[in-house]
């Protein structure tokens, strides 16, 4: 029986009811699966035609695989740029002087509130009319993608060097050291382990937002499995997206694992003392949120400590 | 400035459609999310699984392909038609698209949100003889819902810019649409561009100020 306390271990008639209850979900869960089937077998979606070009090297080769290379292309670069950008705008933000923090924050605000989008469009607009003829969408998109993640990612760092408690640095100032050491040698080293998950999870939205490019018709798993591969082998467009749909699912199962795995090894490590931190405009709840109410803790499937 | 104030009209128009799809996502989605965290957290393994499968898909897809194939897909080809007019139609795609993948995301921050409530209230209205039904709309919900005002506000902050890639459900309207529409004869246009931000800040700054001032007012004494 499963240990949530939002209900008893039921007696006997609450067995038979959950029993009832769980029969009746079968069904009702039942009922949508069987619905989406005959609506999918009306409109012939399981016919074995359609499915077949996803069974074909050939299929993969030209259409499925480039497409994948180009998202994590797009996702790689614009990875990389983003934590660069995010180590060092986070830290200007927590700069003493007012003229490196102020102008550091204004960019970060700014860029963190204009829809992902729009940013793109502008960049692919404005990328011919200052570089010249050619094609920007690569860049527009990674471009877009880094000045957007890198802010939310300035925002995760400035969180990680501030949940590491005031005692670390003074203990660091008392022994000596200058500014730029206890940054380096406390203050960074700490914190970026409290930092990992929410990076983490920051990359799995930036991966997500690659798809955008597909608006600005830039090759990505999108386009080519969604838009090309379709017009190819004709009727193909649900199972294009089912496929197509499975491997961004997997894609990103697998960066989250990580980073559900990097918090519990935070949340265990005795290299920090910050606690772990979520970055700004996600639906978590900040630890701090958890913190002092006793016990807390009902979903059940919440990981143990 | 002057290719502001001459497209200005356009664009109004465009970012009213985003407003709109705002508005009936916020509304749609809050009821979905609450529906599925509901399901995630119930007595009955079945409606879990489900709720926790729909939540891990669909928050692990793009939202454009999530557009894209409510459009394409679910629109064209399985018939999912909701109105004869195609603007009209491809507007509630998109609106029924975008609130099924902001559900995932108020479904998460609603389940943080339970976590934070005391162990202790739980085993006090079981306690007093409530079932889970009652404990879960009397007792933990209420308290669930005005821990995360302020993440649920960043929901709808982000669900607000989301509105943006209505472009990929084919709902050629709104205010990026229009925007792109406008580039393709002025070129890109700063002021233009800057317009357009203002305006969608003007939309998403309140909600996340009401957000704070509300968690702050609703917080539970503990």
């Amino acid at each position: 029986m499963s240990t949530s306390v939002l209900f008893d271990a039921p007696g006997p008639r609450g067995r038979v009811r959950n029993h009832l209850l769980t029969v009746i979900s079968i069904v009702a869960v039942g009922a949508v699966l069987y619905g989406v089937y005959r609506g999918f077998d009306a409109k012939g979606q399981f016919e074995g035609r359609i499915w077949q070009p996803f069974l074909m090297w050939e299929t993969w080769e030209f259409y499925i695989i480039p497409g994948l290379i180009g998202t994590l292309r797009a996702a790689a670069v614009a990875a990389v740029l983003a934590l660069a950008f995010g180590a060092i705008f986070g830290l200007a933000r927590l700069s003493d002087h007012a003229w490196i923090r102020v102008p550091a924050g204004v960019v970060v605000e700014v860029f963190r509130a204009i829809p992902l989008l729009l940013l793109i469009f502008f960049i692919f607009y404005l990328a011919p009319t200052v570089l010249g003829g050619g094609d920007y969408a690569f860049m527009a998109v990674v471009l877009g993608l880094t000045l957007y993640n890198g802010s939310v990612l300035a925002e995760v760092v400035r969180a990680g060097v501030n949940a590491v408690p005031k005692g670390q640095s003074e203990a660091a100032y008392a022994v000596g050291m200058r500014k730029n050491q206890v940054m380096r040698m406390v203050l960074l080293p700490q914190g970026v382990t409290a930092m990992m998950p929410a990076i983490v999870s920051q990359l799995v939205v930036l991966l997500k937002d690659t798809a955008l490019g597909y608006i600005i018709a830039y090759v990505d798993l999108l386009n080519t499995g969604f838009k090309i591969l379709p017009a190819r082998f004709f009727g193909s467009l649900i199972p294009a997206a089912i496929v197509i749909g499975i491997i961004y699912v997997a894609l990103n199962l697998a960066l989250s694992y990580l980073a559900t795995r990097l918090e519990q090894r935070s949340r265990r490590s005795r290299k920090t003392a910050a606690a772990p931190v979520v970055a700004p405009g996600s639906a978590e709840v900040g630890i701090a949120a958890g913190q002092g109410t006793e016990g807390g803790g009902l979903a059940p499937d919440r990981p143990l400590e | 400035m002057d290719e502001l104030i001459k497209y200005a009209p356009d664009l109004g128009l465009g970012f009213l459609e985003n407003v709109k799809l705002s508005v009936v996502a916020a509304v749609a989605s809050l009821i979905l999310g609450t529906i599925l965290v509901a399901m995630r957290v119930s007595p009955t393994p079945v409606l879990r699984a489900a709720g926790t499968f729909y939540v891990n898909v669909v928050r692990n897809t793009p939202l454009t392909l999530v557009l894209a194939f409510s459009a394409l897909g679910l629109s064209d080809q399985l018939g999912l038609v909701f109105s004869e007019t195609p603007l009209t139609n491809s507007f509630w795609v998109v609106a029924m698209g975008l609130s099924a993948y902001t559900a995932a995301f108020v479904c998460e921050a609603l389940r943080a949100g339970v976590n934070t409530v005391p162990m202790g209230q739980a085993e006090a209205a079981r306690a007093i003889g409530l079932t889970f039904t009652q404990s879960l709309t009397m007792i933990i919900l209420p308290q669930a819902f005005r821990a995360v005002i302020a993440p649920l506000g960043s929901v709808m902050i982000a669900m607000i810019k989301n509105t943006t890639v209505a472009t990929a459900g084919g709902f050629l309207a709104d205010a990026a649409a229009v925007m792109k529409i406008t580039f393709d004869t002025t070129g890109a246009s700063i002021p233009i561009f800057l317009g357009v931000v203002v305006a969608f800040m003007v939309l998403t700054m309140p909600v996340g100020f009401f957000a704070g001032w509300l968690q702050r007012r609703l917080a539970v004494a503990r």
